[in-house]
């Protein structure tokens, strides 16, 4: 952990449905000014987490507390959230949808810097049910920027939205986190993570399997480099050489420490390597490393 | 407080406002209503006198004048009540055979006059006991209870869809996540529609007075009051209804359960009086009943506030229970 104050802690969260425990005993805590990213496959838990955290779950056992307090009044009027669904109000202008929000805080900022804030000012008098996926998430996470938060939560904010569109919302976070904020984001979008996160908690099946900043852990788990081949172009009798192997979905990783002798093996095998890649490890191979599958799967 | 309730009340209005369709149905309904039911009961009135007889039935040998054409006669069981009808002319003349003949006739009617020249033709002993009272026609009966159903139905309906629609899209989840507190929130809802159902309702009160020249009896500040109360409690209990649901089938039966035994029983269309005795304590639970009756009470009978007191407090004591069960069960998300 940073030595900065934790703003949240989360102490040994479950949460149980009746056929299924979502979350299963996660604790941690979120330092001050970070982005702390909850990563994980889709039903890993970081939803309702995140939801735990934000007060809008109760939990079945286990706390959260914010600036070492339960989660009352002063976390509602401090956190700004953007939901990974959220609709607004029909009938309302982009203006309006965020003036109403801007309505039930006591402070905040100024509608017309959130709009500039989210680059709105041009979509500030179109109804809020006619923007593209980009725009929309932008005005939602204007709301979620009216009360100036101390704590923003984003719950995969960029799920659904294409590149350009996700380039341009990460451009976004950025600038809330040279502000100050402290973010806490949830998303299955490794790349997403590695660039935005300070910190990381990966989760699957309701359990913490790793957590630290991304680097660290890449760093723990992977001396090596990744070398990668097409499925369909790498040959069963190449599965018997003393390879550290890996399969994806449409690929074989290798992973080694010696590129030199792997690539001399290989070729000796005769295995093709006309599309042949090799690079570092990132978060999407410490998860297809930490469970045998891969994230998005 | 006020801020956040301010904020969410102006919101709510503009959407409603925008929503052209619903906002021209809220208008378009009652007034066509009103005008295609004065045009099938109004009219031309039928070619009958109808003369009440005393008595649980009645009996064509008791007086030759029972054998008279084009007058219908319908048994009267209560002198009050008959002697109530020949006063709003609903009938023409009042008949008791027990012992010396005796009637009751508004002399302000015409056919009245008429219809107490052929008593008198063959039966001249008969005995006149005088009545006035202006003419209450059906469409000025049906008004005020249609203003009432309009006011139900925009209540209920209103109401209860916009909350189940916010709860189902999760627009009540990103709200809960604000200072916003489900009393607040409930309240905007209950002053934004308030505003906007008294708004339509004295507008749909000035245009249909005008197109069936009605002038109320009684004072229009007390109506205003009866409104106001009147969709309180009403709105309330949409809210009731749409406070923890989170399915549109669940809750548009539920609330079709509610408007239509209100609608068919609470008198809007005609008079439960003579209904067996459960039915009308049933009627009397009904909001519309309590506001439809004081409405005719206010309109037709030129009636002030002490004789609508009892109404105009269930209204309110209904309002508060409403509210409070509903803030009681409200969700914010489905679960």
């Amino acid at each position: 952990m940073p030595e900065s104050a934790s703003i949240l802690e989360v102490h040994n969260l479950v949460k149980q449905y009746p056929s299924v425990t979502a979350v299963d005993g996660v604790s941690f805590a979120v330092p001050e000014g970070t982005c702390f990213g909850l990563l994980g496959p889709n039903g890993a838990g970081k939803t309702t987490t995140i939801e735990i955290m934000e007060g809008i779950l109760p939990p079945t056992s286990g706390e959260v507390r914010y600036r070492g307090e339960p989660v009352g009044a002063r976390f509602r009027e401090e956190a700004g959230i953007l939901f990974q669904k959220t609709a607004l109000q029909d009938f309302l202008s982009v203006r309006q949808s965020v003036a109403l929000f801007r309505g039930l805080y006591e402070r905040g900022l100024d509608v017309d810097e959130v709009l500039r804030l989210c680059a709105l000012e041009k979509l500030a008098s179109r109804d809020n049910r006619k923007l593209s996926g980009g725009q929309q998430q932008r005005l939602l996470l204007a709301i979620a920027l009216v009360n100036d938060p101390k704590v923003l939560f984003l719950d995969e904010p960029t799920t659904g939205l294409d590149p350009q569109a996700r380039r341009n919302f990460w451009e976004l976070v950025e600038s809330i986190k040279a502000r100050r904020k402290t973010i806490i984001l949830t998303t299955h979008y490794m790349e997403e993570a590695q660039l935005l996160c300070d910190e990381i908690v990966i989760m699957d099946r309701g359990h913490i399997i790793a957590q630290g900043a991304p680097q660290r852990l890449l760093n723990e788990h992977f001396a090596e480099v990744l070398l990668e081949l097409p499925r369909h172009e790498f040959p069963d009798v190449a599965r018997k050489l003393p390879l550290k192997l890996i399969d994806a979905s449409d690929r074989v990783e290798i992973s080694t420490h010696d590129l030199d002798s792997t690539l001399r093996a290989l070729i000796e095998a005769h295995v093709p390597l006309r599309n042949l890649r090799i690079r570092p490890a990132n978060l999407e191979d410490l998860f297809l490393d930490l469970t045998g599958k891969e994230l998005r799967a | 407080m006020m801020k956040r309730l301010l904020a969410v009340w102006h919101a709510r209005n503009l959407e409603f406002l925008r929503d052209r369709p619903t906002l021209l149905f809220t208008l378009l309904l009652p007034l066509g209503l009103v005008v295609s039911m004065g045009f099938i009961f109004g009219g031309p009135p039928r070619p009958l006198f109808t003369v009440g007889v005393l008595g649980s039935r009645v009996d064509a040998h008791a007086n030759p004048f029972l054998h008279e054409r084009y007058v219908r006669f319908v048994p009267v069981h209560d002198e009050t009540a008959g002697l109530d009808r020949v006063t709003h002319q609903r009938i023409d003349l009042l008949l008791d055979l027990a012992g010396t003949v005796r009637y009751w006739v508004n002399t302000d009617s015409p056919k009245g006059y008429i219809v107490e020249k052929l008593l008198i033709a063959s039966d001249p002993g008969a005995r006149r006991q005088p009545v006035t009272g202006q003419a209450v026609r059906y469409v000025d009966w049906l008004f005020p209870g249609i203003l009432a159903m309009n006011m139900m139905f925009s209540c209920l309906f209103g109401v209860g869809y916009v909350v189940l629609r916010y709860r189902k899209s999760g627009f009540l989840k990103r709200l809960h996540a604000t200072p916003l507190s489900a009393f607040e929130f409930l309240t905007a809802q209950v002053l934004s529609r308030l505003s906007l159902i008294v708004f339509v309702t004295i507008l749909l009160y000035v245009l249909i007075a005008a197109i069936i020249h009605f002038h109320s009896a009684g004072s229009i500040a007390l109506l205003l009051l009866l409104a106001v109360i009147g969709s309180l409690s009403m709105i309330a209990l949409g809210l009731t209804i749409a406070a923890r649901f989170a399915s549109e089938e669940l809750v548009g039966g539920l609330l079709n359960l509610l408007t239509w035994p209100m609608m068919l029983l609470s008198g809007v269309w005609f008079s439960i009086e003579g209904s067996p005795r459960w039915v009308q304590w049933v009627a009397a639970i009904f909001p519309l009943t309590q506001v439809t009756d004081a409405a005719r009470a206010v309109m037709l009978d030129g009636a002030g506030i002490r004789r609508i007191i009892p109404n105009l407090i269930y209204l309110a004591v209904t309002t508060l229970v409403f509210l409070a069960f509903g803030a009681w069960s409200f969700r914010w998300r489905v679960d």
